[in-house]
């Protein structure tokens, strides 16, 4: 009988209303009903809840400020010792305690915006792809998912593999164009960092491209233009700041990522020369060296690096979010 | 005006949209050759003995991922613990109180700390824990993957109770039950699914990291239930034996990553199918 | 003679600045059906949310004047209290999703963590599913979700829920609103009989509905009582043009 409206409520409605059907449910009912109105506090007070949860909602706001002072009072040591010149300093020497961050910045920077330039080249087309060509359906489904799945995967995994799979390729493309055979490097880590951010600026491609009004393509359409062009003239103009919002995501996950980069840089603290030498991220150094601190000013000094990290990543992000905000769309 | 012969601008189009499809498919093609390459490598090295014995020291053939295994979930466990009771709180805080100064600040700090990388979250944790404690410690890389959980836990628990339509609300009200039961009993329940599917993706995130443990669980050889107390994970495990000069160590190696990602991804589908599942409707 | 069960004197609603009921004063009898009706925007929704104090959880909701039900001043009363002796019917049917139809319909005792044995429980179920004429359609599925039922079905369970606390008055919303035709004159039926049980004031922007259903009739605009008196003087022989206007069809 569920679902419908039977015609045979007016049965139901025979039952009489005012008796009750005997007096053993008449007192249950009668003594229910003073519960129901007595005088009774029922746990948690409203006032008491409401303060709980704003007090959780503080705790996060004091997490944050905790996590930024936390790492400024920890790098102060290598702070007052170098000064500003620690982001010039383009020694890193452990032993003789100089500690200048250069060497870690150019490979950081290199690094990234290699990874960037690699991935944009399949995260682009894929996101033109996922947003006006194929929007929906299997394929859709297949491409999506994997890209997901990208996101998934560990980093020590891309490592792992960037070190096993990856490396002796480079290093046959590094016999060939008789450079110094290392493997490692600039290069394979720029390699296993863009295939782990393309899900990052492939989704908020996709995204921002789907999202270009459909009048304005078929105004383009109507005046026959051709797909190829109504992509190049109306569609990538349109979401190009949202491509771009997610492609400083994207950077902004690849000057945080460690492990992979860890396992196939190769580890030097030299400025590098040129993409086929081994270097160090902001990040790899931190992991290559923080266990093997001896000494304040080491420790102060790859903290000082941590510092650096924080605050340009942080600063992308944000940038990055405000922009996605401001197209309208849930990054 | 020189116009562009039609015929050319067809064939650049159909060349377009090739060039979109190839690498469209090149761009999962990295995803096909890691899932090929470790289960080819890594599922002959899964036996029973593989899962169940400790590691053994370098040189002697064998050897197995149960510490591990056990300090994967040890992790898992304490950051859970940590994140979630203060991450739903504070999910609930933001998806009741929708505007203000307080508002606006903690989401502009959980959107921070969602990005922070996670080697300075193990830093963090370093200074925090490690430090007082003296020692690594379990507890400390729990703390360090708890910070990670919780932005992701308070945005799942926001968005989700921002769906539950105000009737049920009322509802509950109406019938004299006060704000924190309704909250509580009422809301939250309608949104345990969306709030436990977080959850899953978080761990499933968590299982997986290594930088922020090398310097607070550190890793280690034993096994060791005490919290105050160096601890192997899967990762870190990966790490130490991938990066090692020993053959019968990478051979190891491949082994864990297979566990590892057949948990990490089995999580992510898992949560994928049942989601639909769970759904409650209104 | 019949009993006042809720009387309204001189009272005020305000949402910030703007007046949303202006200097009420209504007694409701005991046991018979009052209809609300007006024109949109006349407060009447706004009514039966001060009774059961629903209308001050919007923070910038103010009152003055006072509400007495029973002889006791609602304003003076705890609101957990007060909405417990009070059913409310929302003009969309919100069963919870969450808990079958046996647990909706004993969710105002679960809730507020008031332990009935299982007796008890039962007894409660039953009786209010009998009077909410739902009983016969759902007793071989008590523990199924409740929002597998129709509208209309799902409307009397909202109406079994709030039978079950046993309140001094139900308010209803415009229950049917959301309804079609034949659901609608199920409720009407149930409504007509479920007087004999519970004082009830139905909100209505139907007038045809409050004529068919109810005994007396309060007649609304712009947040002030215009005319009240029973039923079939108000439709007959309304004493203010404003009334007849709204009758003869000239605004609303």
């Amino acid at each position: 009988m569920l679902g419908n409206d039977t015609d045979d409520i007016s049965a139901e409605l025979q039952y009489p209303m005012t008796l009750v059907k005997d007096s053993a449910t008449a007192d249950v009912l009668t003594k229910i009903h003073a519960q129901v109105k007595a005088r009774w506090k029922s746990g948690f007070s409203e006032s008491s809840f409401r303060k709980i949860l704003y007090f959780a909602g503080i705790c996060v706001l004091v997490l944050l400020v905790a996590i930024f002072l936390s790492l400024v009072i920890a790098s102060f040591p290598a702070i007052r010792h170098f000064g500003v010149g620690f982001l010039s300093g383009s020694t890193w020497d452990p032993v003789r305690g100089e500690f200048g961050a250069l060497p870690f910045v150019v490979g950081t920077l290199i690094v990234s915006f290699l990874a960037l330039v690699f991935s944009v080249f399949l995260s682009l087309p894929t996101s033109i792809f996922l947003g006006e060509y194929f929007t929906r359906g299997a394929t859709c489904t297949f491409i999506k998912s994997m890209i997901e799945l990208l996101a998934g995967v560990p980093s020590v995994i891309y490592g792992f593999c960037g070190l096993f799979l990856l490396t002796p390729l480079v290093r046959s493309l590094e016999v060939t164009l008789g450079v110094a055979p290392y493997g490692v490097g600039i290069l394979t880590a720029a390699l296993v960092l863009s295939v782990m951010i393309i899900p990052y600026s492939a989704s908020i491609g996709r995204e921002v491209i789907n999202l270009v009004p459909a009048d304005l393509k078929e105004a383009a359409f109507s005046l026959g233009a051709t797909r190829f062009e109504v992509v190049r003239k109306v569609i990538l103009p349109y979401a190009r700041s949202g491509i771009f919002a997610g492609i400083l995501l994207s950077l902004g996950r690849a000057l945080g990522e460690t492990m992979a980069v860890t396992m196939v840089i190769g580890n030097s603290n030299f400025i590098p020369t040129s993409i086929f030498t081994p270097s160090n991220s902001l990040a790899s150094a931190i992991a290559n060296e923080f266990t093997e601190a001896t000494g304040r000013l080491y420790l102060s000094s790859l903290i000082e690096l941590g510092l650096v990290l924080f605050v340009v990543t942080t600063v992308i992000n944000v940038l990055g979010k405000v922009i996605v905000r401001r197209m309208g769309v849930e990054g | 005006m020189r116009e562009f012969p039609v015929r050319k601008r067809i064939l650049t189009d159909k060349l377009f949209k090739a060039i979109i499809v190839l690498l469209s498919f090149a761009c999962i093609l990295p995803m096909f050759f890691i899932l090929f390459f470790i289960t080819s490598k890594g599922i002959s090295v899964i036996n029973w003995n593989f899962l169940t014995q400790l590691p053994k020291p370098v040189g002697e053939a064998g050897g197995g991922i149960f510490n591990a295994l056990v300090g994967t979930f040890m992790l898992i466990a304490v950051s859970t613990l940590l994140s979630v009771p203060m991450g739903v709180l504070a999910g609930i805080f933001l998806s009741e109180y929708r505007k203000g100064r307080l508002v606006y600040l903690v989401r502009l700090s959980i959107e921070t700390l969602q990005g922070i990388p996670s080697i300075v979250i193990g830093i963090i944790a370093y200074v925090w824990i490690v430090v007082p404690v003296g020692s690594f410690s379990a507890l400390s890389g729990g703390v360090a993957l708890a910070m990670m959980m919780l932005p992701v836990i308070i945005t799942v628990t926001e968005e989700t109770l921002k769906l539950i339509p105000d009737s049920l609300r009322e509802a509950s009200l109406a019938l004299g039950v006060s704000y924190p039961r309704t909250i509580l009993k009422v809301v939250l329940l309608s949104g345990l699914s969306g709030i436990l599917t977080g959850i899953l993706l978080s761990v499933a995130r968590v299982a997986g990291e290594t930088a922020p443990l090398l310097f607070t669980a550190f890793g280690s050889p034993f096994m060791d239930f005490n919290i105050l107390k160096p601890v192997n994970t899967l990762p870190l495990m990966i790490f130490n034996y991938a990066t090692s000069p020993y053959p019968e160590w990478h051979r190891l190696a491949w082994g864990a990553s297979f566990v590892l990602i057949v948990f990490v991804l089995g999580i992510n589908l898992f949560t994928k199918l049942v989601t639909r599942r769970w759904k409650v409707q209104f | 003679m019949e009993s006042t069960v809720l009387r309204i004197e001189y009272f005020s609603a305000f949402y910030g600045q703007t007046t949303v009921l202006k200097d009420i004063k209504l007694s409701i009898p005991q046991n018979k059906i009052t209809a609300i009706m007006g024109p949109s925007g006349c407060g009447k929704t706004t009514l039966i949310r001060c009774v059961n104090r629903m209308h001050e959880l919007n923070p910038e909701a103010r009152v003055s004047g006072r509400i007495f039900l029973d002889g006791e001043d609602i304003y003076a009363t705890d609101p957990i209290i007060v909405r417990r002796q009070i059913g409310m019917v929302f003009q969309k049917p919100n069963p919870f999703p969450t808990m079958s139809i046996y647990e909706n319909v004993i969710a105002g005792y679960q809730l507020n963590g008031i332990h009935l044995s299982k007796e008890e429980k039962e007894k409660i179920v039953t009786e209010s599913l009998r009077k909410a004429a739902l009983w016969d359609e759902v007793k071989e599925s008590l523990h199924r979700k409740g929002t597998f039922l129709s509208g209309g079905q799902q409307q009397r369970l909202c109406i079994a829920r709030a039978l079950a606390m046993q309140p001094e008055i139900l308010l209803l919303d415009e229950p049917t609103s959301a309804l079609d035709p034949k659901a609608t004159s199920h409720i009407e039926e149930l409504v007509a009989q479920l007087k004999n049980n519970v004082t009830i004031m139905l909100v209505t922007h139907n007038m045809a509905q409050a004529a068919r259903v109810s005994d007396y009739t309060a007649f609304l605009y712009l947040g002030e009582l215009i005319e009240f008196g029973s039923t079939g003087t108000i439709f007959t022989a309304p004493k203010d043009k404003k009334t007849e206007d709204y009758l003869t069809g000239k605004f609303g």
